[in-house]
């Protein structure tokens, strides 16, 4: 069985990300780009699996110019097989990426597609299930515990009201949760294997994918700022303090 | 005029109050609201949902594949009667996230996620970047708008309604390729973190398991739900539906205290609604105190017992 993996190119999670004064986007001129954290837990599950001997190659995907090629070596190094770049300028919605990853999907014939849940920078949370639907095969979403027994995975799902388990039969989407796993740290060694391993770069426009039904994103706004704040020096101070104000 | 769909939200004979929320933005999108229930038997949740103020009709479809909530079986049949719609609305608990993309999918639309705001019928404000940004969307003219609501920001509608309810039957088919398990439940008798007004909340601060014991104890003086942050999870002090934040819950409770928790946007994010923000914290340069109303520097072991002897 393959394992597909898409890895989004996002900014890294500990960068502090400001709106542009003229609300055009955000400004992420020298900022730091890393893996989407969710898709580095994806691709590790997917190495995981593969070590175990339920999968024989890890495929990793992403889409998007040619700086995204170095979080697919990164991928690479941290042990996928082969790499995949679905080269476009264009900034892709859930719906159209989706779209791209079936048509590599259908391509591949993968036994799983793995992607993280949501990537931080939009915070959709769409793209695994788009593609899930798209591809009439089931989902698991929000995964935190993956078994794969021959033709069907058994998944724990993180939900509002627990750890809900479902069964669904391969070929499938799993979104990763971050308590799935710990990804591993790559090594000096790998990062040069990686640069040796296949990276296939496919236009986007060879694939022939329909990027219609796109929201209209007109404007960026920084959020809210609350109010400054008080110190108090005691837990009476806090406690009169909270009285004063109906809180308790 | 728009024609809004609500997808209830349920566990079989409890409507969650999510669905309500829901409402209010519907009401603020302006348009009639319809809610569908799907359930192998939801004569008590479309009673709920019709009591709802603003629902002008209710919607109940009854199947055995309905008795647990599976995405892959119940997207296909909104999208059979979508077509009736302009918009179609879900909560964005991980019941709406797990759904509602399919859904759009089924229909060829991108989805519009968490909306905060509505600014007309089809324009709408959600945030990105872990709430670091606030974003305009709107969806052009044609296009069904699918989408969640972002329920941190929405208070549940009234109730004392008595909409018309009306049966319809199962058109889609339902796919067998997905099977549910079971669901593993730990919170116990807690205030659900969603709807609470008061959350006590604690982080890797708190050291272990035992010690979050104290968090707990607070929490039940005070009538309160109970958070953490994804330290405090991880390291298996607290289950996992307890986090709070950018991949936890988003809430909105009138007071939040925050013991041992460092302030890192991603937990940030998921309290900023809350009406008043207490930290505790033994480091003064801690982040949280940042987007703190009220802060207190200081050990939270000694200060716990004491804010408990105050009150
Ligand atoms: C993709 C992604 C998503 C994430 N999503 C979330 C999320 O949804 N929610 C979330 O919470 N985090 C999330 N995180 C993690 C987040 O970045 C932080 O790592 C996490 O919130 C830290 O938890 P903490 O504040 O409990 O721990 P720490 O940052 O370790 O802070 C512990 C605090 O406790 C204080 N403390 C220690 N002992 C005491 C004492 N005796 N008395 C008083 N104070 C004490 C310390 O001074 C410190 O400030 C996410 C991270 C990533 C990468």
């Amino acid at each position: 069985m393959k394992i597909l993996v898409g890895i989004k190119r996002v900014v890294d999670y500990n960068v502090r990300v400001r709106v542009k004064p003229d609300g055009s986007g955000v400004d992420l001129d020298g900022a730091k780009m890393s893996i989407n954290p969710f898709d580095e837990i994806a691709l590790e599950e997917a190495l995981r699996l593969r070590e175990a001997g339920k999968a024989a190659e890890v495929i990793v995907v992403s889409i998007g110019p040619n700086a995204c090629q170095q979080q697919l070596r990164t991928g690479l190094a941290m042990g996928a097989d082969r790499a995949i770049q679905v080269d476009t300028e264009e900034r892709l919605q859930p719906l159209a990426v989706a779209r791209t990853f079936l048509a590599i999907a259908e391509k591949e014939q993968p036994g799983l597609f793995i992607v993280g849940k949501q990537a931080i920078d939009d915070d959709n949370s769409q793209t695994g299930q788009m593609l899930a639907a798209l591809w009439n095969r089931p989902q698991a979403t929000f995964a935190s515990e993956v078994q794969v027994e021959g033709d069907t995975a058994t998944v724990t799902r993180e939900v509002d009201a627990g750890l809900e388990t479902i069964e669904i039969d391969l070929p499938a989407v799993i979104t990763t949760d971050l308590r799935l796993n710990e990804p591993r740290f790559v090594k000096l060694p790998d990062i040069m294997k990686a640069k040796r391993k296949p990276l296939e770069v496919i236009p986007l426009s060879d694939l022939g994918v329909a990027n219609d039904n796109t929201l209209e994103i007109e404007h960026f706004a920084p959020p809210a700022t609350r109010e400054k704040g008080i110190m108090v020096d005691s837990a009476e101070a806090l406690v009169t303090e909270l009285k004063n104000r109906g809180l308790l | 005029m728009s024609k809004i769909l609500i997808i209830a939200e349920h566990n079989g004979t409890e409507l969650n109050n999510a669905t309500a929320k829901c409402v209010s933005c519907a009401a603020a999108t302006e348009g009639s609201i319809h809610i569908l229930v799907l359930a192998a038997d939801g004569a008590a949740v479309a009673a709920q949902a019709a009591g709802i103020a603003g629902v002008e009709e209710v919607i109940s479809i009854n199947h055995a594949n309905f008795a647990q909530v599976l995405a892959a079986t119940q997207a296909p049949e909104i999208a059979a009667i979508a077509a009736d719609y302009s918009h179609i609305y879900g909560p964005s608990s991980t019941f709406g996230r797990d759904l509602m993309p399919r859904v759009a999918a089924l229909l060829g639309v991108n989805q519009v996620a968490d909306i905060m705001s509505v600014k007309g019928p089809r324009s709408f404000q959600r945030p990105v970047y872990a709430g670091n940004a606030i974003i305009d969307v709107s969806v052009p003219e044609g296009m069904t708008i699918v989408a969640t609501i972002r329920m941190a920001s929405w208070a549940a509608a009234e109730g004392g309604n008595s909409a018309a309810v009306s049966k319809r039957e199962a058109s889609a088919e339902t796919p067998t390729h997905s099977r549910y398990i079971g669901l593993k439940t730990e919170g116990g008798d807690l205030p659900d973190l969603q709807s609470a007004n008061r959350v006590i909340a604690g982080g890797r601060g708190l050291g272990s398991e035992e010690n979050f014991q104290l968090i707990y104890q607070l929490a039940s003086k005070l009538g309160a739900g109970v958070g953490a942050s994804r330290a405090a999870v991880d390291a298996g002090y607290v289950p996992n539906d307890m986090q709070v934040g950018q991949t936890g819950k988003i809430i909105s409770p009138d007071l939040y205290m925050a013991f041992g928790i460092s302030g890192a946007i991603q937990h940030v994010t998921g309290i900023k609604d809350a009406g008043t923000i207490v930290a505790i914290n033994k480091d003064a340069e801690a982040p949280i105190f940042e987007v703190a109303d009220i802060g207190l520097v200081g050990d939270l072991f000694s200060i716990i017992p004491e804010i408990e002897a105050a009150i």
